[in-house]
């Protein structure tokens, strides 16, 4: 079980910015490019090296306050971006 | 449909939908101190010595952006060539472009690699000619590129850089590509491309003494997959790329992801292609110094020529895979059978195929003739002024 103190960090591999022409967030590694859906994309914007899961989660619900299952959406979505390598979680 | 066509009479075909240029590749320079025969400079490069202005290379770089481009590749020939590199780097990063050098190695050294970080540089692609020091320097032509390149990828590596390690592999070093492997494993690269030499350029030229036979082949393909399965048991992150050569194939490649759909080339003196190899093509390619990029991409006969099916022969026209494979290459179905507007002959359906058996064929004799290697003294054989 991922712990919620955990403080995810962008990967050295990846930079993570908006794309004005694809009108959505990417992240750019060598010679590539992973276009992040709506939802990643606000996720990883939060993404900074200081914030953990519940300063994340917290400034969504914010942002969202509509928006059911957040919590749950965050971790599904660190989880596989734990897998993909493309963060790391420092605790 | 795109809006670069309004205004043209009617009875034009309006330009056909495509993507944007997501991959810009800058050939700096034809300059290189290394004489790989497998580069896929043209043959008469030595005819193209006009090289882009600083200026004229930011104009470029600002032009791609607006048309959606962001990745951006520094080439060549050798880009470490150019003095103004850092320049182009940190004009290029600052429009927000990711920036990737891919370099030989040859001419980079510690304070550069900073200096290009400070610039903004994202990531350093090494190229290596072989795991063993001979073979890398004899193919190479120089005897001091295999130690520089060592130091170089540690030194890539030390300043925090993604690192890619391109080994070009052919009959003289694909079998050993476990060694290659390791050596790559040891260097900490980040991606490996395995690539199996692709016969343009100056490698159409020296096919039979590159060309692997099937079996060696299919041998380097299962041992890369045995260390894709360890490397991936034992957590490390590194990822092996294997290019597959066409030859070995029996329907084409979908070369490029289709002409003018996501790849723009600049050469050194400012043509701009669809690809590197386009140059060969008997087509009139349009120049960033008297063109934008943006009338280049959306408007230029050179970039809409093979764009959509319509230009297409049999068996090409009719095939349902021809969605799949656009064709294949047009480069290569101009080299083999002298019209760019023929089938790939790598298709088993092609009427030329027998020019692929026959190649295939010849890879199994042993490699008889010496290596052309490509400099400007070999060049000059090819240029045409």
């Amino acid at each position: 079980m991922m712990s919620m103190e955990m403080i995810p960090v962008l990967e050295s591999m990846f930079r993570f910015q908006w794309e004005e022409a694809q009108q959505c967030y990417v992240l750019l590694y060598p010679e590539g490019m992973v276009k992040l859906n709506g939802p990643a994309g606000e996720i990883l914007s939060l993404v900074d090296g200081k914030r953990n899961l519940v300063d994340i989660i917290g400034l969504l619900v914010d942002k969202y306050p509509q928006a059911e299952d957040l919590d749950k959406d965050v971790v599904v979505f660190i989880d596989d971006a734990l897998e993909q390598n493309w963060i790391r979680g420092v605790v | 449909m795109s809006g670069s066509c309004q205004g043209k009479p009617s009875s034009l075909p309006e330009t056909p939908t495509h993507g944007q240029p997501l991959w810009l590749l800058a050939e700096l320079t034809y300059k290189c101190p290394l004489q790989c025969p497998y580069c896929s400079n043209p043959k008469d490069f030595a005819d193209f010595t006009e090289e882009l202005t600083t200026e004229e290379w930011i104009k470029v770089f600002e032009e791609g952006r607006k048309l959606g481009a962001v990745q951006l590749g520094f080439s060549g020939g050798e880009p470490l060539v150019r003095q103004d590199l850092s320049r182009l780097i940190h004009e290029a990063r600052k429009l927000g472009y990711y920036t990737n050098l891919i370099t030989s190695g040859v001419g980079l050294n510690e304070r550069k690699v900073a200096e290009f970080r400070d610039a903004g540089l994202d990531h350093i692609q090494v190229s290596f000619q072989a795991s063993d020091e001979s073979v890398n320097n004899m193919l190479a032509g120089s005897q001091k590129a295999f130690q520089q390149k060592l130091k170089m990828a540690r030194e890539v590596k030390a300043q925090g850089y993604p690192m890619v390690l391109n080994f070009v592999t052919h009959r003289h070093n694909i079998d050993q590509i476990d060694r290659i492997i390791e050596l790559c494993v040891e260097l900490e690269a980040d991606y490996v491309e395995l690539a199996t030499c692709q016969y343009y350029g100056w490698a159409y030229e020296n096919r039979q003494q590159l060309m692997p036979t099937r079996a060696q082949l299919e041998r380097a393909e299962r041992i890369t997959n045995e260390y894709r399965a360890k490397l991936a048991a034992a957590g490390n992150p590194i990822k092996l790329i294997f290019v597959t050569p066409d030859y070995y194939e029996e329907r084409p490649k979908g070369c490029m992801n289709g002409w003018g759909q996501v790849f723009l080339t600049v050469t050194p003196d400012g043509q701009a292609l669809p690809c590197h190899s386009a140059r060969m093509l008997p087509i009139e390619f349009p120049n960033v110094r008297e063109h934008s990029l943006d009338h280049i991409w959306n408007e230029s006969f050179g970039f809409n020529h093979f764009r959509g099916y319509e230009w297409m022969k049999e068996p090409c026209r009719s095939c349902d895979e021809k969605e799949k494979d656009f064709g294949g290459c047009r480069c290569q179905a101009y080299m083999m059978t002298g019209d760019a507007h023929n089938t790939d002959p790598v298709c088993s359906k092609s009427s030329h195929h027998d020019i692929i058996l026959n190649a295939r064929a010849e890879a199994e004799k042993p490699a008889a003739e010496p290596f052309l290697y490509r400099n400007e003294r070999n060049s000059r054989v090819f240029c045409k002024g």
